[in-house]
């Protein structure tokens, strides 16, 4: 006589975070697995959690620059940009049409380099470390531009209300252009690793789909969005600094294949179209250029007692590497503001995460959570509890999985 | 993407100030110009009623199907608790784009908003941060955990508060630590 084992199948949960090396910001995932996919998705976020608006209301709004700019090292260009066009609108400061274009140039050399860094890790998360290495090589090119046009790699230090703080004069333009002339050169040959190859597409097409349905409901912004057919782009939309005056349209992944999946292949294509975009617009700003002032009022001390004057309230939004970055900010009578709102573009996009990673495998989820490009690097284990039996998974294995899944697809 | 009318700043106001009559107070219409062209953008704001609210959002999803929804910023002036939801309408149009901020007071005695998550799903993280940073109830809202401050927090201690309830116990100044 046989014995029947009674068994009870069910689902098992697999917390992944708050640290990870899928996650570039650290944030807390509780999957829910049946088998090898996912059966649902929950999200806890807090991990970097500094305190920065609090401390925001302790500080003078040029000292407050300064501390956004260390609120994200990736964007650390977009949030005191968006900063001073709030306090610019509250305080009704006529921003120098120079600084306009000035300011279109950084933010476009900051795109190129966030898109390139973005790359290279979702390369390395399908398996593919050589064009980790081979991408990132040419982001030093940009960061060089970078360094020799504001004096710094990451957080710039270019931003002051009213305008920026250091011009790039005619002599600087030899260098801009030759920097941006080996762009276009190598642009060629990362679309053709990206999007011609057959283990990319295997990957990355069909997976982690957001729909339109989902993407405009949840709000999402950025690429995220616009690969899912969804035309939200802070510069087209509400035109700031000197994007008004420029030539370029949204990008969507159907003007370069014809259609749109919103899978993390149509999220590949966006940000590859994206970098073009901004070679192209960093050249018509630099033949563009008007002359004038780049800040309105270079005397700090007159600045900030024009600040105190300021009352009321105002937002500052624009288009960061990864989305719509919005700031909020009220001004009283004292010094400090008396409100700053801060959102980055990620908070927006980590609720389409619980759709797209619904259905998908854990192998999967390294790749899908970077196509959305969240913010920050780090890593550590997970812990995989299964009834009494606990095991861990450190990092490096969940990315051998994802390496492993690769390989198995390429037989 | 354009089923529905474009409405100018001024179109918008007035069909919410018919509908709602006193529950929308203190609109403002902001035109500001950018680049050498001066293009120019439109900030609405307005002020609606507590009462108002969740009526005020669906009739902007008739005017609108799906409104961007940024934020919810929110600041404590001493007996009220004013939240700010930032929204924008027809993207996707280039350079017709317009903000709409609705400022909501509440009470501090009695800090309860609707939740607008079962019309604007998008909207559950910022709901869930101002309950745990203000103090804000809102009702119905589908998961009802703290996002943004640990667990080991301590409760009815909300950070953006400028009163007993705010955080300056938890502030570690290290001047005077002497670290």
């Amino acid at each position: 006589m046989t014995k029947t084992k009674q068994t009870t199948k069910t689902t098992f949960r697999l917390p992944i975070g708050p640290i990870h090396p899928a996650l570039k910001e650290p944030v807390m995932f509780e999957f829910e697995i049946d088998g090898e996919k996912i059966v649902d998705v929950g999200v806890r976020l807090g991990h970097v959690h500094r305190a920065i608006e609090w401390a925001g209301t302790r500080r003078n709004p040029i000292q407050i620059l300064y501390l956004a700019e260390r609120i994200c090292g990736i964007c650390s260009y977009c949030h005191p940009m968006s900063f001073a066009l709030a306090v610019e609108r509250i305080a009704d400061i006529q921003v120098p049409e120079r600084a306009e274009y000035l300011r279109v140039i950084q933010a476009e050399l900051e795109r190129i380099c966030s898109h390139i860094l973005w790359a290279g890790v979702a390369a390395h998360e399908i398996g593919f470390d050589s064009v980790l290495f081979l991408t990132w090589e040419m982001r030093e090119k940009a960061l060089d531009l970078t360094e020799y046009l504001t004096g710094n790699r990451i957080t710039k230090g270019i931003t002051m209300i009213g305008g920026v703080r250091r011009d790039i004069t005619p002599d600087m333009h030899p260098k801009i252009r030759e920097t941006l002339r080996y762009f276009k050169e190598h642009f060629e040959k990362l679309r053709h690793i990206f999007l011609d190859d057959k283990t990319v597409r295997m990957r990355c097409q069909g997976a982690g789909v957001l729909t339109k349905e989902h993407a405009l409901g949840l709000c999402a912004v950025g690429p995220t969005t616009r690969a899912s057919g969804v035309k939200k782009d802070v510069r087209c939309d509400q035109p700031y600094f000197a994007f008004g005056d420029l030539e370029f349209d949204y990008i969507t992944p159907d003007v370069l294949t014809g259609e749109v999946n919103g899978d993390v292949y149509d999220r590949v294509i966006v940000r590859l179209l994206e970098v073009k975009q901004s070679i192209d617009l960093i050249e018509q700003c630099l033949d563009k250029m008007p002359s004038g002032d780049i800040v309105s009022e270079p005397k700090l001390a007159k600045l900030l007692s024009q600040l105190k004057k300021a009352r009321g309230e105002g937002i500052g939004r624009m288009e960061a590497p990864r989305g719509e970055v919005i700031h909020y900010v009220r001004l009283t009578e004292n010094d400090a503001p008396f409100a700053w709102k801060v959102r980055a573009p990620t908070y927006n996009n980590i609720l389409p995460w619980i759709p797209m990673l619904k259905g998908q495998q854990i192998a999967d989820i390294p790749i899908v959570a970077a196509s959305t490009d969240p913010c920050m690097s780090c890593t550590n284990r997970v812990a995989v509890v299964h009834q009494n039996n606990r095991y861990t998974l450190t990092g490096e294995d969940l990315h051998k999985m994802s390496i492993r899944k690769t390989r198995r697809m390429q037989q | 993407m354009t089923n529905h009318t474009i409405l100018t700043p001024e179109q918008l106001v007035q069909s919410f100030q018919e509908k709602f009559s006193t529950d929308i107070t203190n609109p403002r219409i902001e035109r500001r110009t950018s680049g050498i062209k001066k293009i120019e953008f439109v900030h609405i704001w307005m002020n609606v009623s507590n009462n108002a609210f969740k009526d005020a959002i669906k009739h902007l999803i008739s005017l609108h199907p799906s409104p961007h929804f940024a934020v919810a910023s929110g600041y404590d002036l001493g007996d009220t608790i004013e939240l700010v939801y930032h929204f924008s309408l027809y993207y996707g149009l280039t350079h017709k784009e317009i903000s709409l901020n609705m400022t909501v007071p509440l009470p501090k005695t009695n800090p309860v908003i609707d939740t607008i998550t079962d019309l604007i799903p998008g909207a559950l993280i910022s709901e869930q941060e101002k309950q745990e940073m203000l103090g804000v109830v809102v009702k119905g809202i589908p998961t009802n955990t703290r996002v943004f401050i640990s667990d080991d927090f301590p409760e009815n201690m909300y950070p953006w508060r400028r009163d007993e309830t705010g955080p300056a116990s938890q502030v570690r100044n290290l001047h005077e630590v002497k670290k």
